[in-house]
């Protein structure tokens, strides 16, 4: 690890104002930064801690909708996410419970590594993502792999989700790395069906359209077994092809419905 | 009734209470005063010539102390090979093995300068900013390219063949007896590269002390006489009575830890150099790349077999990969250690192996846990299961029906060794009864009515621990004797102390070493302490590794007491003014035939100590003895395996139900040590069969070099095994008439689980896949 500045600030504001400086970079849980760092892969100049500032904790619900803190913990999430059972699933098997009691759903959102869980539960409930500046809509939100809408500096203070009528979020882990190899998330609306795929994309999370457009007229799991994935443009990798991503998204699919009942 | 002491007791592992409170001394909880902290600059190309290195940048840096290069070893001889196979052409090819990269660098991780600095942030800064001039050159990685004309890992040698060796039966008689069988069964497999992943990472710490010119090096090792031999006399020309190398503590090993590694050389020679104590300490990403490999072989294996399924002769051609280098002990694993076991269970009458060894731009392969006998344990109860298969015959009943019968033993192998005792068919009826074989159709009926494939995977195995033979191993091609030593040193109060040249890195060696001299003593276990790893403290010994230690060092040990009862039935004579024939040694009292004279065993013990009268022209005062054990063969643990597992048809995804182990490994010193290590050796088995592959890409990078990628088993990879040891057949040979058991669950369980999965899938044409059987190899063969 090479050497760093470290603050931890108390407020948004002091954290915007110490995002300023030349070489900075936010921290939240740490759970991947402070590795990547362990391997000298990064050189911040300065990291600032977010995980003091008590107006980016918490959890709360109403009117239909679920606000998360950006520096609130998964675990966290995993208990007072009651409102938004499966959102509360999907944090409850984040990581070990050692990532969960660090990393932030903030810090997971501003990564947006292909194959973090809440990058498709935040897809696939269309929720948004309020920052210190804006709010940004979830198809807005994810670029890429590793690449957000966020600017230089900009801080994801919380996430509001609206709450679906049916909803569940369906995983097939990795061996090694137990991160998504493959993740869908399937939420179910008045006005229709979501569902958000992560860990199979080069281009990291995505909406599957025709099974959205599918389940939206019938919510059963046999709505999806006509459709196919295309492998193009899936990852392809020790751990599985692109062909066998695609068809995991389909299985994993018709799992989610099913469980979403 | 169960003993609570002594051979045969559920001891608790004293050592136990250091490790599990965090107060155990590894390596790197030694620090010395003064020391300084090495980093390795490592090649991150596979192969590539190294047209010139630039320190001059680096050597200025904050806490720079020095910066070595090949420059600085000249004097220094390459890390030496402990293993000479002879193969078809003659001596095998060995390429010399610098301490550090001379002019090219052979594989990622090959180290190519040593930094010393005050810290070990400084140390690796420094190493970030040496400029290495390298002109990569093309890395050849795949065994069959290397071999036929690939580029050269070491031109000086002219070929990428380490050596091409065969044995057994006559070749051309197995080729006849092929042509006339009324079955032939060919498979074609691999036996997965696998990295050793001990839970502590290597380090070495050197020091030197001026006034003496003592060399001092504390390492991660399972023998630290053999580093001591291998370094002091080979790669740095230090007496050894001037070189102490200490391997305190030492978490895990697996084979991994045996082998003599560069940065013990550089630490040690660096730390004269600087005058300085000098520590290394392994980053994990670090093990990936430079802690020797497991496995990796590639075979093909044929089995003939008559018209009611007994094997009538068996052949198999394997290219073994040894890496970049050859490792300390890497040409005898495909070897000694595999070609040798190939008969198996089965009196199958011809045999004949070949295997070629060959060098490629990877990592140095070396053993690692069960080391040669894991895989040709694979090949063969691979090709067995699907010989039954292509015939329809049950898997259980081909294999009773070629089983070497009990009557049978001592058995002579067309492979070189002789098992001298066992009971193939108790452990098989065993775990029919253990693994409730009769109930399999109906669990299958409740996994299929849930949607899942099951199966039901069977295999046995043989086992050759007690690695040992001077005489067989020196045959063999082996450079060291294979003997054990122990030295048994009575306190004049009446405790003892065992020194003993096996070392404990996870067997408990701590506890059960006692229970056998508490046993033969009379006194209780408390009352004896184990040291080892310390070539200052203990005598010549060869370490731990093969599942040897019990057998052959717990012989010595059984030796070493053995004269100290003799010596102290003398001092009981004299003490009681008897003939030292009619004197009589029990449960620590020492008694004179026929009369109610006896002495304890505490008082011989002072007496020993305070010889105020002893005749001294017949006996010396004192109670401390030494035995050196070489055995007359290895021994045979063998035992047979059954594992169910369930497969998702939907995602390729193994779940394993079940696995049940019936075990022979003769008499038993401590059941829960032997139920641990054989479920540690399980975890390791299902870990290969399922999980671990390192996997290099085609430039030589190692793509699963890290957790993230590289999957080791978890708790809830596991189920809950059901083991079994009652089936003993002693062995013949050794004074305790055990055979170890370090290595079965390693060896035994990977083709277990494979024909486990095999059989799940054969409704659906899936004949065979390579391991790890992944969810999406799985979901690939079932897709035809």
């Amino acid at each position: 690890m090479y050497d760093f500045e470290f603050v931890k600030v108390g407020s948004l504001a002091e954290a915007v104002a110490a995002l300023k400086a030349e070489g900075a970079q936010a921290l939240g849980g740490g759970q991947t930064l402070i590795p990547t760092l362990k391997q000298r892969l990064a050189q911040p100049a300065k990291l600032v801690s977010l995980t003091g500032i008590a107006e980016l904790v918490g959890v709360s619900a109403s009117d239909g909708v679920l606000s998360v803190g950006g520096a609130t913990t998964h675990a966290q999430v995993a208990r007072e996410a009651t409102a938004y059972p499966a959102l509360a699933e999907l944090a409850s098997h984040i990581g070990d419970p050692a990532v969960r009691n660090r990393g932030t759903i903030g810090g997971s959102l501003a990564n947006d590594d292909p194959a973090a869980d809440y990058p498709a539960g935040v897809l696939g409930s269309g929720a948004t993502v309020v920052t210190n500046a804006r709010e940004i809509a979830a198809d807005d939100f994810f670029r890429g792999l590793f690449e957000t809408a966020l600017e230089e500096g900009e801080i994801i203070t919380a996430v509001r989700f609206p709450i679906p009528q049916k909803a569940s979020y369906q995983r097939f882990a990795q061996p090694a790395s137990r991160f998504a190899l493959t993740g869908v998330f399937v939420a179910q609306y008045a006005d229709g069906v979501r569902v958000a795929v992560t860990g199979a994309s080069e281009n990291g999370v995505f909406r599957w359209s025709d099974a959205e457009a599918a389940l939206s007229s019938s919510f059963a799991p046999e709505a999806v077994d006509g459709l196919s994935v295309s492998p193009d443009g899936l990852i392809g990798d020790l751990h599985g092809t692109p062909e066998y991503r695609a068809h995991l998204v389909k299985v994993l699919t018709r799992r989610a419905v099913a469980a979403a009942g | 009734m169960a003993k609570d002491s002594g051979i045969g007791a559920a001891s608790k592992r004293r050592e136990d209470v250091r490790f599990l409170s965090g107060s155990g001394k590894y390596t790197d909880d030694i620090n010395l005063a003064g020391q300084a902290y090495a980093c390795f600059l490592r090649s991150s190309v596979a192969h590539g010539r190294i047209n010139a290195i630039d320190t001059a940048a680096a050597t200025a840096m904050p806490g720079v102390v020095a910066i070595l290069t090949a420059k600085d070893f000249e004097g220094a001889g390459g890390l030496p090979c402990g293993w000479c196979v002879t193969g078809k052409d003659g001596p095998m090819k060995e390429p010399k093995h610098p301490i550090l990269a001379e002019g090219k660098v052979r594989h990622v991780g090959d180290p190519i300068a040593m930094v010393i600095a005050d810290t070990k942030e400084q140390a690796q800064a420094a190493a970030d900013a040496i400029s290495v001039d390298i002109e990569e050159l093309p890395a050849v990685i795949d065994m069959k390219a290397a071999i036929a004309g690939g580029p050269l890992v070491h031109e000086d040698i002219g070929t990428n063949l380490c050596y091409d060796w065969n044995f057994g039966s006559d070749k051309a008689e197995t080729d006849a007896a092929f042509e006339t069988a009324h079955h032939v069964t060919r498979l074609e497999l691999t036996n997965n590269r696998l990295v050793p992943n001990a839970m502590e990472p290597r380090v070495a710490i050197g020091a030197y002390d001026r006034s003496t010119g003592e060399h001092t090096l504390y390492t991660t090792s399972q023998n630290p006489h053999v580093i001591r031999l291998l370094m002091g006399a080979f790669v740095l020309q230090i007496p050894e009575h001037k070189l102490r190398v200490v391997a305190p503590d030492v978490g895990g090993g697996f084979g991994s830890k045996i082998f003599h590694y560069a940065e013990e050389a550089a630490c040690t020679l660096a730390a004269k150099l600087v005058n300085r104590p000098v520590k290394w300490t392994a980053e994990r990403s670090e093990s990936f790349v430079t802690d020797a490999h497991g496995r990796d072989h590639v075979s093909t294996i044929e089995l003939a077999l008559d018209a009611e399924g007994h094997f009538l002769a068996l052949r198999t051609d394997t290219l073994a990969n040894m890496g970049a280098y050859l490792s300390t002990f890497a040409p005898s694993v495909p070897t000694y250690l595999h070609g040798t076991l190939m008969a198996g269970n089965y009196a199958t009458p011809l045999i004949n192996v070949n295997v070629r060894a060959v060098f490629t731009n990877t990592v140095p392969v070396d053993a690692y846990r069960g080391a040669g006998r894991p895989e040709a344990t694979f090949q063969l109860e691979r090709v067995i299961d699907m010989a039954a298969r292509e015939m329809g015959i049950d898997p259980v009943e081909i294999r009773r029906r070629n089983f070497i019968k009990p009557d049978q033993f001592p058995y002579q192998t067309p492979v070189a060794l002789a098992y001298d005792t066992g009971n193939y068919h108790a452990t098989m009826d065993k775990l029919v009864e253990i693994a409730d074989i009769a109930g399999f159709a109906a669990r299958k009926a409740e996994s299929a009515a849930r949607g899942k494939l099951r199966g039901l995977g069977i295999a046995c195995y043989i086992e050759a621990c007690g690695i040992a033979p001077s005489a067989v191993a020196g045959a063999l091609g082996a450079r060291a004797g294979l003997y054990e030593s122990a030295t048994v040193r009575v306190n004049a109060t009446g405790s003892v102390t065992v020194l003993t040249g096996s070392h404990s890195h996870g067997q408990g060696h701590e506890t059960t070493f006692p229970q056998v001299v508490a046993e033969m003593l009379g006194i209780d276990e408390g009352q004896v302490e184990v040291v080892h790893g310390d070539t200052g403290r203990i005598p010549f010994g060869m370490g731990t590794y093969g599942s040897r230690s019990i057998a052959v060092g717990g012989a010595a040990l059984v030796r070493a007491t053995e004269k100290i009862i003799n010596k102290a039935r003398k001092i009981a004579a004299h003490l009681m003014e008897a003939a030292e024939g009619d004197v009589e040694f029990a449960n620590g009292t020492f008694s004179v035939k026929g009369t109610d004279k006896s002495v304890g065993w505490g008082d011989v013990c002072l007496t020993a100590y305070v010889p105020h009268n002893f005749p001294h022209e017949t006996l010396e005062p004192g109670l401390e003895e030494t035995a050196f054990y070489d055995p007359a063969n290895f021994t045979f643990p063998a035992g047979a395996y059954a594992a169910e597992v369930e497969v998702d048809p939907d995602t390729g995804q193994v779940t394993l139900c079940s696995f049940a182990a019936a075990d022979d490994f003769g008499n038993i010193i401590n059941p829960m040590i032997v139920d641990g290590q054989v479920h540690g050796g399980i975890g390791q088995g299902v870990g290969q069969a399922l999980l671990e592959h390192a996997v290099y890409d085609a430039n030589g990078q190692l793509l699963s070099g890290s957790y993230m990628d590289y999957a080791m088993p978890r708790a809830d990879d596991v189920p809950f095994y059901a083991v079994d040891h009652s089936c003993q057949t002693p062995c013949t040979h050794n004074p305790l008439g055990v055979k170890g058991c370090g290595e079965a669950g390693a060896i035994g369980t990977p083709p277990t689980i494979v024909n486990a999965v095999i059989d799940a899938l054969a409704d659906r044409g899936v004949k065979h896949i390579d391991m790890p059987l992944t969810p999406a190899r799985v979901w690939a063969a079932m897709q035809g």
